[in-house]
């Protein structure tokens, strides 16, 4: 497990065509990192995320994906996604293959993958659309001892699923704290595993049951201060919801999210100059 | 004497009073949590509420905008990992009362949060399921708030995200579905209740200044109404206050801009 600068870190581990999770639920959701990929102009991403938040809108908006996994695609308490929603109506800037679950079900499909099966199963789906639309996904199964029916859904395995938490130790053990949505099961779903982290400490003082992710499972650390931003990591900085708010003004608009995009992701070489770039940093 | 008092005030308020005290109630975000916790910071002091992104027991002090916000965290009894909430809580049916919003929904209490249009061309992709389908198959009951129009209140759902009492009658048991599917439809006219056979949405309660005759030019199918819709009591002054101060502190809270500072 290397500590890696961000940009190494992604141009070594992510391709074009990988299936590729930036997990983390509202919380600790990696910007940093998905923004590092928009700059290293990746293609044909077939992105995995339960809620694509604004750091998928970006990626799907500057052209990167051509396939989303997900399971609710809003801007919380905003309303629309709108790179996402012009992808799915218009193709803009290129179309965009969906598979779309609910919260539970794609939950399900990371656990399975995270436990090496080929299915994950639930109650779910019954009498939905959802089952139809995403029938390559979602199956029915009969348990062999009651009969009843359940649903099946299958495993998601991303190439790589790239994490942010608050800490790493200097061995690089990774723990999180707050809320962790679906984060250990993509991380485990993953053959390859990127975290990045707001600050590489002596000793994480983890409690004896919190999330803390062992070195051994992790390809490659970055120090990312801010990296969830505008996201939030618990502990260091609150979620910006006036920046979640203004987002929808700027998405909007196809081209005033490319000169957003063009001025404070792709014109910054780093992070910490897009936390500059956006009047954040200090 | 009452304040004035908005409709969607009126529409807050009658579904926070449907909630009882000591409750264990799985939230969806925008309607149904400032109804919940009007609700908690009223009368149901014992309330729980449970946020999709794995926080349990959770009392924030302003309206989270994300179901993710740290505020959830912060102010819970226990935050879990995501699929645990969907496993061990709701679908095995600890979680007694789902409180959910939709874009559309139709006759029978179904909803749609998907699509407007065909799902492979849609002409509005709307976010999605969430939680939604497996909230609405599993929990013990579910209310539904959502502002009453025609295009919201249809005919026919351009997508079914999550199953009400599907085609009424018996459909929703021939389904398996444990809970027991919709229990009020709360909106800012009056409250729709199903019918015990047909599980039609019938109008049961409007409101001081709602009538009938407007619940149904704001539904796309014929609105059955029920004989002697009662009128539910207008806000009370303790109700609005709560509210607006919750809605106040929320929008303070939401317009802070921060700083982080970066190291080295």
């Amino acid at each position: 497990m290397p500590f890696v600068p961000l940009r190494e870190l992604i141009a070594t581990h992510v391709r074009d065509g990988m299936t590729v999770a930036l997990e983390g639920f509202t919380h600790l959701i990696p910007f940093a990192a998905g923004h590092e990929i928009i700059r290293q102009g990746r293609r044909d991403l077939a992105l995995v995320r339960m809620t694509p938040d604004l750091i998928y809108d970006q990626m799907i908006g500057m052209g990167c994906a051509s396939r989303l996994t997900f399971s609710w695609g809003g801007n919380p308490g905003v309303g629309s996604l709108h790179r996402l929603r012009d992808a799915v109506e218009h193709r803009w800037p290129r179309a965009l293959a969906i598979d779309e679950h609910s919260h539970a079900g794609l939950a399900a499909a990371y656990t399975a993958g995270a436990a090496g099966l080929p299915f994950g199963t639930l109650r779910g789906y019954s009498g939905t659309g959802l089952a139809e639309v995403n029938a390559a996904h979602v199956k029915k199964v009969t348990c062999p001892f009651t009969g009843e029916t359940l649903a099946a859904v299958a495993a998601v395995r991303p190439d790589v699923t790239i994490l942010h938490a608050q800490r790493a130790d200097r061995a690089g053990n990774v723990l999180i704290a707050g809320i962790v949505g679906a984060s250990r099961e993509a991380a485990f779903a993953a053959r390859t595993l990127l975290v990045t982290v707001e600050r590489v400490v002596d000793a994480l003082d983890a409690p004896m049951n919190g999330v803390v992710i062992p070195s051994w499972l992790i390809a490659g650390i970055a120090e990312v201060p801010g990296g969830a931003y505008p996201s939030y990591a618990l502990g260091d900085y609150p979620r910006d919801n006036a920046f979640y708010t203004a987002w929808d003004d700027i998405a909007r608009d196809r081209d005033a999210f490319t000169a957003w995009m063009t001025r404070h992701v792709l014109g910054t070489s780093d992070h910490a100059g897009f936390l500059r770039s956006v009047g954040v940093a200090e | 004497m009452t304040a004035p008092y908005t409709p969607d005030e009126m529409m807050t308020v009658a579904a926070a009073r449907r909630l009882r005290d000591g409750a264990v109630c799985f939230v969806g975000i925008g309607l149904p949590s400032a109804a919940c916790n009007l609700a908690r910071l009223t009368h149901a002091p014992n309330l729980v509420l449970i946020y999709e992104s794995g926080t349990v027991g959770t009392r924030p002090n302003v309206l989270p905008l994300s179901i993710g916000d740290g505020e959830l965290a912060e102010t819970a009894t226990a935050v879990v990992p995501l699929p645990e909430i969907f496993t061990h809580y709701l679908q095995g049916g600890r979680v007694e009362v789902g409180f959910l919003g939709a874009a559309q929904i139709d006759r029978f209490g179904n909803l749609n949060s998907t699509v407007i249009g065909p799902y492979d061309a849609p002409t509005v992709r709307l976010p999605g399921a969430g939680g939604a389908p497996e909230i609405a198959a599993q929990a013990r009951e579910v209310f539904v708030v959502m502002k009453q129009h025609s295009r919201a209140f249809v005919a026919r759902l351009a997508f079914r995200t999550s199953v009400g009492f599907g085609d009424g009658g018996d459909a929703r048991a021939a389904l398996g579905l444990r809970g027991a599917g919709p229990r009020s439809v709360i909106t800012d006219l009056g409250i729709l209740t199903p019918d015990e056979q047909t599980h039609e949405l019938t109008l049961t309660e409007v409101y001081e200044g709602t009538t009938p005759d407007q619940a149904r030019a704001a539904t796309g199918w014929p609105l059955r109404i029920a004989s002697q819709p009662s009128v539910a009591p207008p806000p009370t002054a303790l109700e609005l206050e709560v509210l607006r101060d919750l809605h106040r502190r929320t929008k303070e809270a939401h317009a802070q801009r921060l700083r982080i500072r970066l190291s080295g």
